[in-house]
C-alpha cells in the first residue's frame, strides 16, 4: 500500500463530510439531503464525486460544484474532480426523509412524489400548508421562486408558501 | 457509414435542438418584469431559465461531437443568422402575452414528443440530454396548455388574442415535420426520430386542447420553412444583435 492510500479519507468520512454543505438556495438541507451527490469514489489518489444537476438551468449548479470543492479542500483533499451525470435524471424521489422534515420546518411543503406533470392534464393533489397543516390550500401558479418550487397558498391561515414540486 | 458521418450528423442535430432552446428561451426572457402578472412573469422567466439550461446541454454536446475547439458559448455568440438552426416558430416576435402563450404550447406539445423519442436515441449523449429535459418540458406543457384553455375559453377578449394568435402562428409549425438529408440520416442511424412521425402525437394534442379552448386551427396552411437550414426570417437577426452585442463589442468579456 503506497502513501497515497493510506492516507486517504474513507469514502464514508467523505460522504459525512458532503452531509454538512448547504444547498445555497435552501440552506437548511444539504447536497447529501438533496440528493444530486450520485457518487463518491477514489481512483488511485484522485477522489471523483458525481453530481447530478437538479433543473438545467439551476443557477445554484456552479455555486455547488464551488462548494463541494471548497468543502473538500477544508477536510485536506488536494486531487478531486467532479463528474456532471445526467441520467438517470435527477428525481425529487431521492430528497431524503430528514430533508423533508427540514424543508416542511423551513416553510417549504416537501414534493408529493408521483405528481409530476406529464403530458396529460392537471391532476389536483393536495398539499398540506407547512405552516399550519391546513389541508385547505390552493395552487397559485405551477412556477415559484426557483425552477424547483410552485407558489401555493393557504386558504385556511391565508399564508402563501412554497411547494417543492415534485419532478 | 465512415465514424466521421455520425459525429458531424449529431452536431448538427445538437445545433438544431439548442438553437430552440436558445432562441425561445431568449424571447422568453424578453418579458421579464413586462408579463401581465407577477405569477405569470416568474412562469415565463422559469421556462427561459430551463431553456437556457437545455440549450448549454445542447451546444455542449454539438461542440464535442464537432470537434473543432469551440465552446457552447461560442456557438451562442459568434454565429451570424445563417448559422443559426431553430424553427422559424420559436424566432417568431411575442406579440401580446396571448401569441407568446400560444407560440410556446405549439412548439412544447412537438418539444416534448420529440424528446421521449430521443430517449431511446442511440447515442447516449442525446438520450441522457432529452431524458433530463422531458422532465422539465411535461411542466412547460402542462403550464402552456392550461393556459391556452383558459384563454381561449375565456373572455371575448382573450379568445379573439388567442384565436389571432393561431391564426398568425399556424404556418410555422408544419416545419417541425418536414424532414430533409440530416434527419433521414439520423433516423436511419438510430439517433433521432424521424421528424413526421411525431406529427400525430402533436396533433392529437392540439386538437384535445384547441376544442376545450374553443379555438379554430386553420384547415388550409402554407408551411413556412428554412430556419433548419439557416434560412431566417427578419426577426432572428434582431434577437442576434441584442443577445450577441457583448461579445462582438468586447471579445471574450468575461464576469
Amino acid at each position: 500500500m503506497d502513501a497515497a492510500t493510506i492516507s486517504r479519507p474513507a469514502v464514508a468520512e467523505i460522504w459525512s463530510w458532503l452531509g454538512e454543505i448547504p444547498d445555497p438556495e435552501i440552506p437548511v438541507i444539504s447536497l447529501v439531503d438533496l440528493g444530486i451527490i450520485r457518487d463518491v469514489a477514489w481512483a488511485g489518489d484522485l477522489l471523483e464525486v458525481t453530481v447530478t444537476p437538479t433543473y438545467s438551468g439551476c443557477p445554484a449548479t456552479g455555486v455547488i460544484n464551488f462548494e463541494i470543492e471548497r468543502g473538500l479542500r477544508e477536510h485536506g483533499i488536494e486531487k478531486l474532480v467532479l463528474k456532471r451525470q445526467l441520467s438517470p435524471a435527477w428525481t425529487t424521489a431521492w430528497i431524503s426523509t430528514e430533508g423533508r422534515a427540514k424543508l416542511r420546518d423551513y416553510g417549504i411543503a416537501p414534493p408529493i412524489e408521483g405528481t409530476a406533470a406529464c403530458a396529460g392534464a392537471l391532476r389536483p393533489f393536495d398539499v398540506s400548508c407547512p405552516r399550519c397543516g391546513s389541508q385547505r390550500t390552493e395552487r397559485i401558479s405551477q412556477f415559484g421562486s426557483t425552477p424547483c418550487k410552485a407558489h401555493f397558498r393557504c386558504t385556511d391561515c391565508l399564508e402563501p408558501f412554497d411547494y417543492f414540486k415534485s419532478i | 457509414m465512415s465514424a466521421a458521418a455520425p459525429s458531424q450528423a449529431v452536431a448538427a442535430f445538437a445545433l438544431r435542438m439548442g438553437d430552440n432552446c436558445l432562441i425561445l428561451g431568449h424571447r422568453n426572457s424578453e418579458w421579464c418584469g413586462h408579463a401581465p402578472a407577477l405569477e405569470e412573469d416568474i412562469a415565463l422567466a422559469n421556462t427561459a431559465l430551463d431553456l437556457i439550461g437545455q440549450t448549454q446541454l445542447w451546444l455542449g454536446l454539438a461542440c464535442e461531437a464537432e470537434d473543432k475547439g469551440r465552446s457552447a458559448d461560442d456557438l451562442a455568440f459568434l454565429r451570424d443568422v445563417s448559422g443559426y438552426r431553430n424553427l422559424l416558430l420559436v424566432e417568431q416576435p411575442n406579440g401580446d402575452f396571448g401569441r407568446t402563450l400560444m407560440r410556446q404550447y405549439l412548439f412544447d406539445a412537438w418539444h416534448l414528443p420529440m424528446l421521449k423519442a430521443l430517449m431511446g436515441s442511440a447515442d447516449k449523449r442525446i438520450a441522457d440530454i432529452a431524458e433530463k429535459a422531458s422532465k422539465e418540458v411535461a411542466y412547460h406543457l402542462e403550464r402552456s396548455a392550461d393556459l391556452v384553455v383558459r384563454l381561449g375559453d375565456g373572455t371575448k377578449e382573450s379568445h379573439a388574442r388567442m384565436q389571432a394568435a393561431v391564426d398568425f402562428l399556424w404556418p410555422y409549425t408544419g416545419e417541425m415535420f418536414l424532414a430533409d438529408a440530416l434527419d433521414e440520416e439520423l433516423a436511419a442511424a438510430g439517433l433521432a426520430p424521424e421528424p413526421g412521425s411525431l406529427k400525430a402525437a402533436w396533433q392529437e394534442h392540439v386538437s384535445r386542447t384547441f376544442a376545450a379552448a374553443t379555438l379554430k386551427a386553420p384547415e388550409k396552411s402554407f408551411a413556412q420553412k428554412g430556419g433548419r437550414r439557416g434560412v431566417h426570417s427578419e426577426h432572428l437577426g434582431y434577437i442576434l444583435a441584442e443577445m450577441q452585442f457583448l461579445q462582438r463589442a468586447y471579445p471574450g468579456a468575461r464576469w
